[in-house]
């Protein structure tokens, strides 16, 4: 039985037939699995997530076949039942630290603020336990930092910082989007570091949103590519990168400037991702992949599965068409 | 095996008129502008004062000095007793409310016009100047600003009309000289933005003399906040000019001020309403027709201000 | 934080001299003789003249004039009232808390309802509720304040007789000053319903000062909460499962007050011109009346340096504001 279990998701802003960010999404994880997201900007990969936490607001709209997580339906939870759920058994870490925490307060308040919501500890307990996250995430001087201000803090210390909010709850699964982007390089090696311990170490299953291959590579056991809001393929790590399967997780791997050493040019794909007025009536990548065929055009491929993976594609090119 | 992906193929763009694209800044300006509302509600109704002031004398019913003796304190026309001569009735003098009104739309007009012209210019002047000289010049002008900002613009009016003596010029010249250290505070930080930018140094460079830099490179492109302030500064003239008369400081009956004439209504308030709500009534509608349209002017010029204070 | 302060209190310095210069510099452009000015006649026997101009020191060049206006001052000397022969501080001592009294009041008032009504209008932005505020604030700024509070004389207290027209306290009680504070010294005493009067006197004139305040707090409050509801800080604080009272009261509404404190402060500028035309309305005895009835009688005096006084309890107030917006921003606490 997966943890996190969603079927058929679509998430839109506006009116049923406004263009859906997040297209018929399946996407499956289990317990303590590292599962990586990757896709261009506006592939949809963080709205899934926010949609799953219920950070998505009006005019947003969510609707799934199914959406649940660790047994819970969380398309029915009332707003008070979802609150003991987000933040203690899932929590999130966003993109950029230096806007994450709030900077009227300091550090310890902020740490406290989840230890008295879900694990009801109070005044010195509370304090003593904020100590212990900040060691567990190496900030160094831990002491010192509870009580100073996010604005005190650099970079690489307030993602410590906002993961040690998100681990304070002891989360069955922790969602990270783009947790290095906004870093100095050589704090990325380290905030990923971190991550994948503190996951070994609290068996936490980690959902992590990138659209850096070379990270896909080296941390995640399944990798799940979206584009234009589908999910496209998804699979194991290393059988995906030596043998994608989908056009456009092909075409993804060949974009890194590593592969294109000796070319003119890096390799791309023509055309842009499908906006609002030009949504393909058949396969959403049908207008720019080199290998349409014609009923590529006409219907849209669905999520099939195979031995170790699945792959959204009529013609997969991991397999030998008949 | 993969095999490599094709080279990147651009696809030529469907040729677009040009004139569409590029409507212009006129135009785009009265359709940023014209989707307020509000704005615009603001602008139809300034129309209609202007217009009274513009043609008082033959807008107006009758002439407002001319007292009608048996008609005192007549109620407007819809109420039991009222008149149709007199539509909005008359004050404690036999005078018509409605002819008063229309040339005291006049006189605030000219006095929010004539003291917006008269501290814009210097005001600006002095901003460009502050900007420009850094150094000594500028501070020297701030403090200036500042200590006429310490004391709250209706306090520092009434006292130089204190000085000066009650009337209409030298209320002008109160309002005129409290309004100043806005404009050069806005100038001055305005100007102070444009300089660091490339298009002043460019300018530099190929020999712009100062008059030139300031006038023509930085100054118009300082225009946008300005003018949102002369709207801002227009309509606190024509409340703080009611405000002066109301005192007894500004402009003096039998002149038919707004202001002016709630003064002399006070003691009508239980008899005769409307010679009190009327003219108030006539100073909210303007100020608020022209903020709507100083809010508007400032949606449409530059949205960026729209969450300023 | 105490560089801050230093640097507040080094600005503080010059326009307050600054101000000295420009009310010296008010009396003495006063057309015409300023002894004839002083004494309010037309001719004066040359002899008187000369003595006076010997002892008001006019004869003497202007910036020792100045000089000695300013020494005065740091004497504590501000002259005397040309109608009541009282030291112009002693009366502004006597009268300032019934100021003091009715701005604090419109304060109060402006404060929690603007708030309110501002959180309010952001949480429900677009709503009916929201546009009615907006639409409120606007013409509460916009309008005549004197016409507003006649308007509402009309109303309370001629028609519904709900509330008196004027002054701080019915003439049938006797209340000692003891406080100057009016409902202070009406709890003290024991009078009975003095108390109870006192608030209805105090009602009126407070919701008439306090209306523009309001207004622009309302609207600073609703756009700074809008500002503030879309930072990331707010979506990490639903990200942890807080309640959304929380998210807007603990998280929201302290990043969003920071910007609505300076407004706050700039309001007591906006209070004062305002209790000069709201005392006048209300015949509320304090220094705006004061000021006012002097400019009518000429009393230069009480002019001069009754400006004078103002003008430095602005800056005072804005000194303050200063530095509480300093201690609420924790970024400018913390520098060095």
């Amino acid at each position: 039985m997966s943890l996190l279990q969603i079927k058929n998701l679509n998430v839109r802003f506006g009116d049923a037939n406004a263009v859906p960010v997040v297209d018929g999404l399946d996407l499956n994880v289990n317990e303590g699995e590292v599962l990586a997201i990757v896709g261009e900007s506006g592939s949809g990969k963080s709205v899934t997530m926010m949609a799953l936490m219920g950070l998505i607001d009006a005019p947003g709209r969510i609707t799934a076949d199914a959406l649940s997580f660790d047994g819970n339906d969380m398309l029915k939870l009332s707003g008070r039942q979802r609150r003991k759920v987000v933040g203690k058994d899932m929590a999130m870490v966003f993109q950029d630290p230096m806007t994450a925490l709030n900077p009227s307060y300091t550090v310890g308040f902020q740490i406290e603020e989840v230890l008295r919501q879900h694990l009801g500890l109070r005044g010195k307990a509370a304090r003593q336990r904020a100590l212990e996250l900040l060691k567990k995430v190496e900030i160094p001087a831990a002491e010192s930092r509870l009580d100073a201000y996010p604005h005190q803090l650099s970079g690489g210390m307030s993602q410590r910082v906002a993961i040690a909010m998100a681990i304070a709850g002891e989360p069955k699964l922790l969602i990270a989007d783009e947790p290095t982007t906004a870093l100095d390089v050589t704090i990325q090696a380290q905030i990923m570091e971190l991550l994948l311990n503190l996951q070994k170490e609290q068996n936490m299953a980690l959902i992590l949103i990138t659209h850096d291959l070379a990270v896909v590579a080296e941390t995640a056991k399944r990798v799940c590519v979206m584009y234009a809001g589908q999910a496209v393929e998804v699979g194991q790590v290393p059988e995906l990168f030596d043998l994608p399967a989908h056009p456009y997780s092909e075409a993804l791997l060949a974009a890194i400037p590593e592969h294109s050493e000796g070319a003119e040019r890096l390799a791309t794909l023509p055309g842009i991702v499908p906006g609002r007025y030009d949504r393909p009536e058949g396969c959403l990548l049908s207008p720019r992949c080199p290998y349409v065929q014609d009923n590529c055009r006409r219907q849209r491929p669905s999520l099939d599965p195979q031995a170790h993976s699945q792959v959204r594609c009529f013609y997969p090119l991991n397999q030998e068409v008949a | 095996m993969t095999t490599p992906i094709a080279k990147t193929v651009t696809t030529p763009a469907t040729p677009v008129d040009q004139s569409l694209l590029y409507p212009s800044p006129y135009k785009e300006f009265w359709q940023a502008f014209s989707r307020n509302k509000g704005a615009v509600a603001g602008l139809m109704f300034m129309c209609l004062i202007v217009f009274c002031a513009l043609f008082a004398p033959w807008v107006a019913p009758h002439n407002p000095s001319e007292q009608y003796r048996d008609f005192l304190l007549t109620p407007p026309v819809w109420l039991e007793g009222g008149n149709w001569q007199f539509i909005l009735g008359t004050d404690e003098l036999g005078r018509d409310l409605l002819s008063r009104l229309i040339t005291g739309a006049r006189l605030s007009l000219l006095i929010g016009l004539s003291s917006v012209l008269i501290s814009l210019i210097p005001g600006v002047f002095l901003g460009l100047l502050a900007g420009f000289f850094p150094r000594i010049l500028g501070p020297s002008i701030m403090r200036l600003m500042d200590v006429m900002l310490a004391l709250p613009s209706l306090l520092l009016a009434v006292a130089i009309v204190a000085i000066l003596g009650p009337g209409l010029i030298n209320t002008v010249i109160a309002i005129a000289i409290v309004s100043l250290p806005s404009y050069v505070r806005l100038t001055r930080a305005a100007v102070m933005g444009e300089l660091n930018r490339d298009y002043v140094t460019a300018a530099r460079l190929a020999g712009a003399g100062l008059p030139r830099l300031m006038f023509v490179t930085v100054l118009p492109n300082c225009m946008a906040p300005l003018i949102v302030q002369a709207t801002l500064s227009f309509s606190s003239a024509i409340l703080d000019a009611a405000a002066l008369g109301f005192l007894g400081l500004g402009v003096q009956p039998p002149t038919p001020e707004w202001g002016t004439m709630l003064a002399s209504a006070r003691d009508y308030i239980e008899r005769a309403w409307w010679v009190v709500s009327l003219p108030g009534l006539t100073i909210l509608l303007s100020v608020l027709a022209i903020n709507l349209m100083g809010d508007g002017l400032r949606d449409a010029l530059d949205p960026k201000l729209k969450n300023a204070a | 934080m105490l560089s801050f302060i230093a640097r507040r209190l080094g600005l503080l310095i010059p326009t307050f001299f600054g101000i000295t210069l420009l009310t010296f510099a008010l009396i003495r452009l006063i057309p015409g003789d300023p002894v004839e000015v002083m004494m309010g006649e037309r001719r004066v026997d040359p002899e008187m003249h000369a003595q006076a101009m010997e002892r008001l020191g006019l004869n003497k060049p202007l910036p020792e004039q100045y000089l000695d206006y300013v020494g005065k001052l740091a004497q504590g000397d501000l002259g005397e009232s040309l109608r009541t022969r009282e030291s112009v501080w002693n009366e502004f001592l006597t009268l300032f808390p019934a100021t003091l009294e009715l701005a604090f009041a419109a304060l109060v008032f402006a404060g929690v309802v603007g708030l309110l009504a501002g959180v309010i209008a952001a949480l429900k932005r677009g709503s009916l509720f929201d546009h009615g505020v907006m639409g409120i604030s606007l013409a509460g700024y916009s309008m005549p304040i004197f016409w507003w509070g006649l308007i509402l004389i009309m109303f309370f207290s001629v028609s519904l007789g709900w509330t008196p027209v004027s002054g701080r306290i019915d003439l049938l009680y006797d209340i000692e000053p003891k406080t100057g504070f009016m409902l202070i010294d009406t709890l003290l005493s024991d009078e009975e319903g003095a108390f109870k009067d006192a608030v209805m006197h105090l009602i009126l004139p407070a919701i008439v000062l306090g209306t523009i305040p309001l207004a622009v707090i309302a609207r600073m409050t609703r756009s700074s909460m809008l500002e503030v509801l879309r930072e990331d800080y707010i979506r990490t604080a639903r990200a942890k499962g807080l309640s959304p009272a929380r998210v807007v009261f603990v998280h929201g509404l302290r990043n969003a007050l920071i910007p609505v404190l300076t407004v706050f402060g700039l309001q007591v500028g906006t209070l004062l011109a305002g209790a000069v035309l709201t005392e006048t309305i209300f015949s509320w005895p304090g220094i705006g009346k004061w000021l006012i009835e002097a400019i009518g009688a000429r009393d230069y005096p009480v002019v001069q340096n009754g400006i004078l006084l103002i003008a430095c309890l602005v800056i005072l107030v804005n000194f303050v504001v200063d530095i509480l917006y300093g201690l609420a921003n924790p970024r400018i606490r913390h520098q060095r």
